[in-house]
Formats: C-alpha cells, sequence, structure tokens
C-alpha cells in the first residue's frame, strides 16, 4: 500500500471515528446519562486520529486532536465533568477536526485563516475548562485509594505488598494470622510486617476471642500471585486480602499482557492470564460489580474500576490491560466485520454475474432442447449455484440504512436549535439493507425531507401545547422491506398537511382546473409539483418551493415513488419506496403473442386464468370481480399494441405494489426467470410502463414492465375504481403466490 | 494460665505463668481488668509464659492502650520465647516497647 492510498484510508478511518464520537455525543446530550464505556469509546477515537495523524505528519491534527484526548482523558478520570457546554465544545470539535482531515488532501491538513482563527478559539475554551476543572477530582490515585492499613506505603522497595484484615471469627474458627505469616516465611521473606490494631477496643469493651488486627506486609518472593493467595487459602473467606505485585513485576506483567494470547477479550480473563488477578479476586469484583449495579442501576463501574478502587490491581496494569483489550477488540471488529474492496472491482464482479445468468439460461435452453436427461441436471445445478452467486454478489452491495439515519441526529438537533423548537429524532429499521449507490443518492433528498418536516411539519412549542400535545416534537426514520422494495418512511408529529391551503395553490398555479375532483391522496401529492410551496414564510431552510419537486425527481432517477400521507393535526408522513437493487432481479416471465415481457417477481401476488364470462365483459370493462373484490386490470395486448389474435385463453397476473392491487392480462405463463436489468437506451428514455430490458436465453429480448406507471396508468383510466383505504391485510392470495415463487 | 500478683506502693507486679492464649483469653481479660482498676502502675512478667497466640497478643497490646487511658503504665518484661516470637512476627516490639504507643507507623 503506498502513502496515499494510506492516507486515503486513514481519511475514511477518521471520518468513521468522528462519526461514532459525534453519535455518542449527542446520545449523552439526548439520554443526559453516559457510561464509562461512551468516554472510553470516544477517547480511543480522539487518540487514534492523533496517533494515526502523527504517522503522516498531520501536525495541525495532532495538535489540536491532542487537546481533545486531554480533555475526554480528564473526563474518563472523572476529573471533568461532562456537561452541556462540554458536549457541544466537543461536537464542535469534532467539526473542526473533520475539517482539518477534509482539507489534508489539499496541502496536509492546514485551514484558511478563518478556519484556524475557530480552531484556536476551540482551544483556548477546551483548555479554559481543563483548567477550571481542579485535576484529580473523583477518583484518587492510586496509592490513595490503595491499602487501608496504618503505614506501609506500597510497593516500597522490590516487594510484594499483602494487605489482610482478619474477620472477626477467625480466631474462633481455630484459624491464627500467626501460622499464616509463619507460612508466607516458608515461600519467601517477609521483609517488613505492620502490624495494624487501631481497630482494637478497649480491654473493658473487647471480646478476647476475637480478631481484631489487620497487618501489611512487605514480602519478597519469587512465587507468583496465585501461590501467594494459595497460602491464604484457608481464610481465604474470612479475610481482606490484597496482594499487589512489586514493581519490578509490573513491568513482567504488562510484557504478559501484551503478549496475551487474544483469546478472550474480557478484562477480567486477560488479567488473569497474565497472572495479575487470581480467579478469586476476579470473583470478588464481579460480585462487588453486581453489588454496585443493585445499589445504583445508573451507574455500571467497570470492572477494571472496581479492581483498581478495591486495591486488587494497580492502575497502570488496568490500563495497560485495557489498551490491550481495546487492541483485541479492534482486531477482532476488523477481522470479523470488514476488508475494503474497491467499489469497481465488485461493479465488475456484478457485471460478470449478470453475463453468467445470461449465458446460464442459455446453456439451461439447449440443455431443454436436448432432451438430455443427465445434461439437464448438471445445468439445473449450475443454475441453482449461479443464482446463489448472484444473491452473494448483489448482497455485497448491500449496507445497512442505519448510517444514513444515524447522520441525522446530528442534523436534528443544529436544525432544531436553529428553529428553537425542541425536537427528538427516533429512528426504526436501520438495520434494513439496499443497494450502495441507492444508499449514496437517497441522502440528498431524504435531508431535504427532513428539514422540510422539521421547519414547516413540527409547529412550534406553543401551538404544539395548545393543541395538547407534547411540547417536543417527534421525527421519526424508518426503514423497511416491502415487495422487492425498501420503503423509507419521515414522519412527523406536526400539524399535518393543509388539503385547502395546498388546493388554492395548485388552482392559483393553474397546476389543477377548478372544480376537478381530487382525492386526498392527490391533492398531498400536489406539494411534488414544481414551484409549491405553501409555506407562509420563506426560511433559510425551506419554504423557498424547490425542493420537494427535486425530491421527487431524483427519487424518480433511481426507479422509485414518492408520496405522502398526512393526517390534519397529526402529522404527515412521506414514504420513499426504492427498488432494493439496480442490476438483477427475479422475474416473472410472461407471454403475449410472440412477445415476452418480465414482471419483478416481488411484485406479483398470483396468478388466475380469466374466465370466459368475465373474458367476453372485460371486452367492454377493464376490472373483474376477484373473490368478492375489484381487480382493475390492463390489457398488455392492447397496451403494447401487439397484433398477434388472442389464445384460446388468457390468464391474469395479479400485482401488488405500494398497497394496490391490479391484474395484467397476459396469453401464457411462463415461470419464473432470473432477470439481468439492462437499462433502455436515451431514446426509450420517454417511455413509460416499459423499466428496461433483458436477454433470455434463446438471445430473444424482453421487456422488463414498470409496475408502477402500468399501474398508475390503470388508475389514471379507472378513475377512483382503485379505492386506497382498501384494505390493505385482506389478502387471501399469498398460499397462491407463494407457490409461484417457491418459497 | 495462673497469675501471681505481687503488690507494692501502687505497683502491682504481674506473673504469668502457662499457656496465653485464645482458651485463657477470656478468663485472663477479666484478671487484668480486675488488677489494673486496683493499681497505679503494672509490669507484667512474661518469662513463663510458654504459649502465645494472636489473642493473647492482642490482649496485652488491649491491656496496655487501657493502661494508657487510665493514666497507668502498663509494662511487660521477662518476655519468654514464645512472646518474644509472636511480638517478632507481628513486629510489634515498638508498639510495645514505647510507653507512649505512637500508632504504627514506620
Amino acid at each position: 500500500m503506498n502513502m496515499e492510498q494510506a492516507l486515503q484510508t486513514y481519511i475514511e478511518e477518521s471520518r468513521g471515528l468522528l462519526e461514532e464520537m459525534e453519535g455518542i455525543l449527542l446520545r449523552i446530550e439526548n439520554e443526559a446519562r453516559h457510561d464509562a464505556d461512551d468516554i472510553n469509546a470516544m477517547f480511543r477515537s480522539a487518540h487514534t486520529i492523533k496517533g494515526s495523524a502523527g504517522l503522516f505528519g498531520l501536525d495541525a491534527i495532532v495538535s489540536f486532536t491532542h487537546v481533545v484526548e486531554n480533555a475526554l482523558d480528564k473526563v474518563r478520570d472523572g476529573a471533568l465533568e461532562i456537561s452541556g457546554g462540554l458536549v457541544e465544545l466537543l461536537l464542535k470539535c469534532c467539526d473542526h477536526i473533520g475539517l482539518l482531515i477534509a482539507a489534508v488532501p489539499n496541502g496536509n491538513g492546514e485551514l484558511d485563516a478563518a478556519q484556524a482563527a475557530d480552531g484556536d478559539a476551540l482551544l483556548a475554551m477546551l483548555r479554559r475548562m481543563l483548567g477550571a476543572e481542579p485535576a484529580e477530582a473523583a477518583v484518587p490515585a492510586m496509592h490513595e485509594a490503595g491499602v487501608a492499613c496504618s503505614g506501609g506505603g506500597p510497593l516500597d522497595g522490590d516487594c510484594w505488598h499483602i494487605s489482610l484484615a482478619f474477620g472477626r471469627d477467625v480466631l474462633k474458627n481455630g484459624m491464627d494470622p500467626i501460622s499464616f505469616i509463619r507460612y508466607l516465611s516458608t515461600i519467601g521473606d517477609i521483609v517488613s510486617v505492620v502490624t495494624d490494631d487501631s481497630a482494637l477496643p478497649e480491654l473493658g469493651a473487647m471480646d478476647p476471642e476475637s480478631c481484631y488486627l489487620a497487618f501489611s506486609i512487605e514480602f519478597k518472593s519469587e512465587a507468583d500471585k496465585k501461590t501467594i493467595e494459595d497460602a491464604f487459602e484457608f481464610v481465604r473467606d474470612d479475610c481482606k486480602l490484597r496482594i499487589l505485585p512489586p514493581p519490578s513485576h509490573l513491568s513482567a506483567f504488562v510484557e504478559r499482557l501484551e503478549h496475551a494470547s487474544g483469546n478472550t477479550d474480557m478484562l477480567g480473563q486477560l488479567l488473569i492470564e497474565a497472572g495479575i488477578l487470581t480467579d478469586h479476586e476476579l470473583e470478588e469484583a464481579l460480585a462487588a460489580q453486581a453489588r454496585a449495579v443493585a445499589a445504583d442501576c445508573s451507574s455500571r463501574p467497570s470492572i477494571g474500576e472496581m479492581l483498581v478502587k478495591e486495591g486488587v490491581v494497580q492502575k497502570e496494569v488496568v490500563d495497560v490491560a485495557l489498551e490491550k483489550q481495546r487492541q483485541i477488540r479492534e482486531h477482532k471488529a476488523q477481522e470479523a466485520k470488514f476488508i475494503r474492496v474497491n467499489a469497481e472491482k465488485l461493479d465488475e464482479l456484478i457485471n460478470l454475474v449478470g453475463e453468467l445468468v445470461i449465458a446460464g439460461a442459455s446453456a439451461s435452453l439447449r440443455a431443454r432442447r436436448s432432451g438430455d436427461v443427465a445434461l439437464l441436471e448438471s445445468t439445473s445445478a449450475v443454475s441453482s449455484l449461479v443464482e446463489e452467486i448472484r444473491d452473494g454478489a448483489l448482497k455485497l452491495r448491500m449496507v445497512e440504512i442505519g448510517e444514513t439515519f444515524s447522520r441525522f441526529q446530528r442534523v436534528v438537533r443544529d436544525v432544531s436549535k436553529e428553529l428553537g423548537k425542541d425536537i427528538g429524532l427516533e429512528i426504526s429499521g436501520a438495520e434494513t439493507e439496499l443497494d450502495k449507490t441507492v444508499v449514496e443518492k437517497i441522502g440528498d433528498p431524504l435531508m431535504h425531507l427532513v428539514r422540510n418536516a422539521m421547519d414547516h411539519g413540527i409547529e412550534p412549542a406553543g401551538a404544539r401545547a395548545a393543541s395538547g400535545k407534547p411540547a417536543r416534537g417527534t421525527l421519526r426514520l424508518n426503514a423497511y422491506h416491502d415487495s422487492g422494495s425498501i420503503v423509507i418512511e419521515v414522519a412527523d408529529d406536526g400539524g399535518g398537511l393543509n388539503k385547502e391551503k395546498i388546493l388554492h395553490k395548485a388552482i392559483e398555479h393553474g397546476v389543477v382546473a377548478p372544480g376537478q375532483a381530487l382525492t386526498d391522496q392527490e391533492i398531498y401529492n400536489l406539494i411534488f409539483e414544481a414551484g409549491f410551496s405553501t409555506a407562509d414564510k420563506v426560511t433559510n431552510l425551506s419554504g423557498r418551493g424547490v425542493g420537494m419537486d427535486v425530491v421527487k425527481r431524483n427519487i424518480q432517477a433511481l426507479r422509485g415513488t414518492v408520496d405522502i400521507d398526512s393526517e390534519p393535526g397529526r402529522g404527515a408522513t412521506v414514504r420513499i419506496r426504492l427498488p432494493l437493487t439496480l442490476a438483477i432481479i427475479d422475474g416473472f416471465l410472461v407471454g403475449v403473442g410472440e412477445s415476452a415481457f418480465v414482471v419483478p417477481l416481488d411484485m406479483v401476488l398470483e396468478c388466475v386464468e380469466l374466465p370466459e364470462a368475465d373474458r367476453r365483459l372485460a371486452e367492454t370493462r377493464n376490472y373483474i370481480n376477484l373473490r368478492g373484490e375489484v381487480l382493475p386490470f390492463v390489457r398488455l395486448r392492447d397496451e403494447f399494441e401487439i397484433k398477434a389474435p388472442p389464445g384460446k385463453r388468457e390468464n391474469i397476473v395479479v400485482v401488488q405494489y405500494g398497497g394496490q392491487k391490479a391484474g395484467f392480462v397476459v396469453d401464457e405463463l411462463l415461470g419464473e426467470f432470473q432477470t439481468v436489468i439492462k437499462p433502455l437506451g436515451s431514446v426509450f428514455r420517454h417511455l413509460k410502463s416499459i423499466s428496461g430490458s433483458t436477454i433470455l436465453g434463446t438471445g430473444e429480448v424482453a421487456l422488463i414492465l414498470d409496475v408502477p406507471a402500468l399501474l398508475q396508468l390503470g388508475v389514471a383510466r379507472d378513475g377512483q375504481m382503485l379505492a386506497h383505504e382498501r384494505d390493505r391485510a385482506g389478502f387471501g392470495a399469498y398460499e397462491v403466490s407463494a407457490d409461484l415463487t417457491g418459497e | 494460665m495462673n497469675i501471681r500478683v505481687q503488690r507494692e506502693n501502687g505497683i502491682s507486679r504481674l506473673k504469668m505463668e502457662g499457656e496465653l492464649t485464645i482458651y485463657q483469653a477470656s478468663e485472663i481479660r477479666q484478671e487484668l481488668i480486675g488488677h489494673l482498676a486496683d493499681c497505679d502502675e503494672m509490669e507484667i512478667d512474661l518469662a513463663d509464659v510458654v504459649e502465645m497466640d494472636t489473642a493473647g497478643c492482642q490482649l496485652l497490646l488491649a491491656a496496655k492502650h487501657e493502661g494508657l487511658q487510665q493514666g497507668k503504665s502498663v509494662r511487660f518484661v521477662s518476655h519468654s520465647q514464645a512472646a518474644l516470637e509472636i511480638i517478632d512476627l507481628f513486629q510489634m516490639a515498638a508498639q510495645f516497647g514505647d510507653p507512649l504507643l505512637i500508632p504504627a507507623q514506620r
């Protein structure tokens, strides 16, 4: 990997880390609480950005990030309290680091004067915050927290430091500290013993059979911690034992930690593996942790903190172990999660798979014609493998939409501040996957919709209170899969769309003729017409009347659709529907006369024969009665002006899209077909009802039907027949479609 | 354990004989409380203590503390080997030897 590539990788990684930090900060702000993991994660992000920047000699990034890292370190130590102000400041710092990183490709991360001044201002604020707080406030350093014992500063000389507080009842249980200390002297040299008698009551008040003494012992030995601990095995449950390794061992521990096998990423296990912690100590610490959580649910002390606080392990060792733990986790995460692949290579692969699918179809066809059973068998095995490869290859391009969604946390935060509204963002369906190219292109339209919803959708707090809604407005981003498409919803709980206003405006603009009857849905969708804005005032966010039509155009360019639902006083939901992939789909092949057409299989619900009676009736009307439901249909023969006369039988392919059902009347049903979408040339750009073409095994071309467009045609023709309030759940047709897709 | 007492000008001289362990601790404590009340100064001879354990050691310490509290000097003399061993093991010579009894601090 040359420097250029390495730098590119650094930039990408840093962006990722910054996004992570931003995410955490926003969460802290929203939930007004945080745990140690959050702070650690942010610290590590800053640390990594700084460290890698050092490798590339990006001094500006190093020096800036260093201060941020310091601040986070203080927060981590508890010396600095995380407050709204600090979060705000850190967010700005993230932005600034982002700027610095963005400036890397052209000129080593140097910024222009204004930006540099901003950076200095941020640094000054950070430093003020760092300086203003007294250092070392909450968690005392190790030597203070250390062993509860009079005298005997820990770790004098190169000795084990053993602190031993016996339970009251050890003597009664027949155990005597003397014997343990004597035993100790058999495995090493007792350098000094300090006996603490401060717990000893007055002669009159004491129970002479109880033990009141505690000891701290400086102990020189080559034995390992486990052996030393074993010396106290018999009183283990009856005393408080702390064994701190001598300083010279520390480096050995650290070394051992650094060479730990990496089999575990649990801190406690790591320490045990390195011989620093014993099983018993870990158990105790875990129990103490559980108690602490039970006592105070809001804070969950980390095991490392507990160990240091209890004086079981030195802080330095825990720090090393934490670092090791981080390395292991990072390593694991990288192993488990990602390899970076050039997008071009992926595209190439998918193209090849596409060709493979076509060639495979041709081979199967020839095999079928030859009637050679063995050949048929092998080609069918090949096609099923090809199918798997195709799915696999397409999945490579699939990414979760969550990342795109979470970017809006920041947008919502900033915009709501700007607007002076209190708006929260709720995200669901973040794990829904869609094609990477689609994700990249959906960002802008989504941004527009989100801003629009916040600006116009959600009312100011006063108006909300007046209509009995919670002061905090809610914006929802949701995604889910639905019959071969992904649906992305942007919903707000604002005032909803004003039908009269839209209609009025539409008539004013001549989009709609006065007196034209429109459904609510149609009225709402008018806002996607060019030059349409009903906002009374224009803000710098939206309201200029450009945008919604651009949104619609962008989405249509992705072969998607957009529509809007609104309930007066309750809010509006914009629903974007996009095809899952742009390359290969499962198709359902139908024949009309000599021509073949492909219907995307995901949209096919069922196939029924067009009954003779309906056939005759169908000459005059474009719907049939399907099990008591009105099913409008489109005759593909008429639609595409195919001259060949219809055969003896005709079939209806029932399709569903976006909650609408309709039928296509065709001659033949030819079955499933893997369809590689070949885009139509620009000559056919204006062609409605055809979304692409594909090549059949015979080498013939089949046209891919644009189901949404055909449905709209059907709707336009049959007027209000397709009542959209039809019960969407009431499909009795799924059994049939299940047979059809073989699922 | 047998404790013989000699009184002289308000000074009680106690001579402990036998075992000074948890088994006798209760009994010895009572005696110590009694004798301490009766005198202005106490000297305890440990020469014939044949065995001593933690409980015994604690007891001696407590007596010393008690004396200090009542403003009476409590001294231990002629430590037997058994007594010395324990005091040595616990490294409490300073705590015992110094009448001022500075709390453990090296």
